[in-house]
């Protein structure tokens, strides 16, 4: 960059820089930067932002979508059994589902951790199937093991002896089947992301704990879950989200029944704002799940920035 | 003599004399093209019959072809439920197809962006009579006094029974083809009368005992509301009426869900679990004796199980208390209100409705799609299809069913809300699992009906 310099009562002048033109500044580094994720932004603001903000627009309309109704669509869902119904349903799907794919997900992360490279890096690639696998297509497959009247583990279950199961068509067992389902799906995520944990955990802090004379379980609960723990919470919440707000398993298995036990917020909202042709209180149902998706966001962002810190 | 055009005809001729009509209808009239070349884009029913749709298409493109018009087909579907997303989609966005085919109830979520067609309607009821009046429910508003949708053969279905004749004949002693006859002049109507629920039941337990249940679902399913709406009806049992008063608490759903306490005691224990496709494989793999259902489980049995196939019997539903209703899901056309080519997309759907077009598109459909127009039901496909002869015969009324469509006989905006919410079939599973007494499930009905209601 030239720049001019003077002296001005024996001191140099300020120097002087050539005034940018609009489409140099544009081309700056610092521009350079918003160029670059102007696309993402844009996505962002088309899919994300625009889509929300207008659902809860929307949910502030009548049916017919005529008339400003206020919080009416959400008050009167709060007065509504079957909403009860997949609120619970939503709950006790999540935190059934992420408790089995995080403890599973350890589980497998620590077995593979020791076993030799060679077998750990074939075995970390079956492990990821049934998550690089698209859900829509896995919820068929377990469909099919599940379907009620020709079931293929039913078929399995008579012959080692055993009675079929009512899966799909029994509330409790419908149910089972959705989070088997979807504990079969996120378990590799969260045994991926234990297994970079375990691999980022100095050997030096086990070889100490050993001199220390500290057993397999005193070495696991001592420097392994203290290591892991800030990660156990972040794909916890991560996977909260995701679990939460869960649609295909539910809509292919089972599309909410029997008798609605297996609704989620997701899979109501759609049946109430498509199907059923109510598409404000659809949207009211489906931004029933804000506060809890945003508490679970609060944490993860806390625990990184902590991270960070 | 100058030959009058659908155009002309439809600029201001609407309630000409029959003398124009008819002359509109003659077969072969070379019609004035378009003069500036006008563009349709139609998201056309993908039909599940192979070859049906490239017989609809080939109708269109020729008639595109004579016209000037560049017609763009899409071919959507064939679950309904993927359509309706997409029209949904395009409601919302304001831009997409010109016509599209919808199913049962969804125009009547876009009447805000639908053209009415009332020109189109009426000259086609003037020459072929009155549409069936489930077809009338569903596409025309009274309120508004308009054809928002047009009553189309394609994709339009019934839900008749389809029982083994063998098993009705050996173990409940009934016998299907003579009852229901494949021809309707021979039908017995004192016999008919007599095929009432209550000899359904003591049938259903005989198959049962025989080891071959009727099976329907009764879960979150269309097949749920296509043979339980019916039903309900048949013992007097509404949801809702057309002005938004919920009917449902009364003693014919009392007595309906009563009756049906009983007959699933005679029905697969999974039936709760069941969907679309499961009464399907229920008849086609010989396990079952009766299912409600089109004509798709047969013509499925006849590629795969042609045994079980051939003695597959389709007939009419059993009569209740308050009379004799059969579900059937019928398809219409619309056309969006931002159609450039208002009158090229008019003058095409009047084409593809007139008998000579249904009449092959019918006949693709080998018997599959029902009929609106009731002069259609002339058409020889449901005589001649089988085996075994005449097995689909009574798939088009025949006698004194009424079509109707779970959630009838609410507004069809509210019906909407009924079928898609799934509300009949929940409650049912609720009253005969035990979930909730017959009153309870009647009263959780109504709460359900009353938060569709605005």
């Amino acid at each position: 960059m030239v720049t001019i310099r003077s002296m001005v009562n024996g001191r140099p002048a300020v120097s002087a820089k050539p005034r940018l033109s609009l489409l140099s500044r544009l081309r700056s580094r610092r521009w350079a930067a918003y160029w670059m994720i102007l696309p993402l932004v844009v996505l962002i603001v088309g899919l994300v932002v625009y889509p929300f903000v207008y659902s809860v627009y929307l949910s502030f309309e009548n049916k017919a979508e005529t008339k400003f109704v206020g919080l009416q669509n959400y008050t009167k869902l709060l007065y509504y059994d079957t909403f009860w119904l997949v609120t619970g349903n939503s709950f006790r799907f999540t935190l059934t589902a992420v408790f089995f794919k995080a403890t599973l997900g350890l589980i497998l992360a620590l077995i593979l951790n020791n076993l030799p490279i060679g077998g750990q890096r074939l075995w970390r690639g079956v492990s990821l199937i049934p998550w690089v696998m698209p859900l829509a297509l896995s919820s068929m497959g377990w469909w099919w093991i599940f379907e009620p009247t020709h079931s293929a583990i039913n078929w399995i279950l008579v012959q080692l002896g055993g009675s079929p199961k009512p899966w799909l068509s029994d509330p409790f067992w419908a149910r089972v089947a959705c989070i088997v389902t979807n504990i079969w799906y996120g378990t590799p995520f969260f045994m991926i992301m234990y297994l970079a944990g375990l691999k980022s955990i100095p050997e030096s802090l086990y070889e100490a704990a050993q001199i220390d004379g500290a057993r397999a379980l005193q070495r696991f609960r001592y420097v392994t879950f203290p290591m892991l723990s800030k990660l156990i919470g972040i794909t916890v919440m991560f996977s909260t989200i995701v679990t939460f707000a869960n649609f295909d398993i539910v809509r292919i298995l089972t599309r909410g029944g029997p008798r609605y036990t297996t609704h989620l917020f997701g899979t109501y909202a759609f049946n109430i704002g498509i199907e059923a042709g109510h598409l404000p209180r659809g949207s009211a149902v489906a931004l029933f799940m804000v506060p809890v998706l945003g508490v679970a966001a609060f944490f993860i962002l806390r625990n990184i920035a902590r991270g960070e810190e | 003599m100058a030959k009058i055009t659908r155009r002309e005809f439809m600029k201001g001729m609407v309630a000409g004399s029959a003398a124009v009509a008819g002359t509109m209808a003659v077969p072969g009239v070379v019609r004035k093209a378009f003069t500036a070349k006008a563009t349709l884009n139609i998201g056309l029913w993908n039909h599940w019959i192979p070859g049906a749709v490239d017989v609809h298409s080939a109708i269109i493109n020729e008639w595109a072809a004579k016209n000037n018009v560049e017609a763009k087909i899409d071919l959507l579907g064939p679950q309904v439920r993927d359509i309706r997303t997409i029209a949904s989609a395009e409601a919302r966005a304001g831009t997409g197809h010109d016509i599209m085919a919808l199913g049962p109830f969804d125009s009547w979520a876009f009447v805000k962006q639908c053209e009415p067609l009332n020109d189109v309607a009426e000259y086609l009821e003037k020459k072929y009579g009155k549409f069936d009046s489930l077809g009338t429910y569903l596409s025309y508003s009274e309120e508004d006094k308009a054809w928002y949708a047009l009553p189309a053969p394609m994709g339009s279905h019934s839900y008749p029974m389809v029982s083994r004749m063998d098993y009705f004949n050996q173990y409940a002693g009934i016998d299907l083809p003579a009852l229901f006859p494949a021809d309707a002049s021979k039908r017995d109507a004192k016999k008919v009368d007599g095929w009432t629920y209550d000899v359904f039941l003591e049938a259903a337990k005989k198959l049962h005992k025989a080891g071959y249940p009727f099976g329907n679902p009764i879960s979150e399913t269309s097949d749920g509301n296509d043979w339980l709406g019916p039903l309900l009806l048949s013992f007097g049992s509404q949801p809702m009426d057309r002005e938004g008063n919920i009917t449902i608490e009364s003693d014919g759903t009392l007595a309906a869900l009563e009756y049906l306490k009983e007959l699933v005691q005679y029905m697969p224990e999974d039936i709760y679990g069941w969907d679309d496709a499961s009464n399907n494989r229920w008849i086609i793999s010989g396990k079952g004796s009766c299912i409600q259902n089109p004509p798709s489980a047969w013509s499925v049995a006849k590629k795969d199980q042609p045994q079980n196939a051939a003695q597959l019997w389709h007939h009419d539903t059993p009569k209740g208390p308050a009379g004799r209703f059969r579900g059937a899901l019928f398809y219409n056309f619309i056309m969006w209100k931002w159609c450039k080519d208002k009158q090229a997309a008019k003058d095409l759907l009047m084409y593809l409705l007139e008998k000579d077009q249904q009449w092959k598109i019918l006949a693709a459909g080998q018997g599959y799609d029902m009929p609106q127009l009731t002069p259609m039901y002339a058409h020889p496909v449901w005589q001649e299809q089988g085996p075994p002869p005449g097995t689909i015969y009574n798939y088009i009324i025949r006698g004194d069913e009424q079509l109707v469509v779970g959630g009838y006989p609410a507004h069809p905006i509210a019906g909407n809300s009924i079928y898609g919410k799934h509300i009949l079939p929940v409650m049912v599973a609720k009253a005969t699992t035990g979930e909730m007494t017959p009153k309870e499930a009647m009263k959780w009905c109504a709460q359900e009906l009353e938060m569709i209601a605005e």
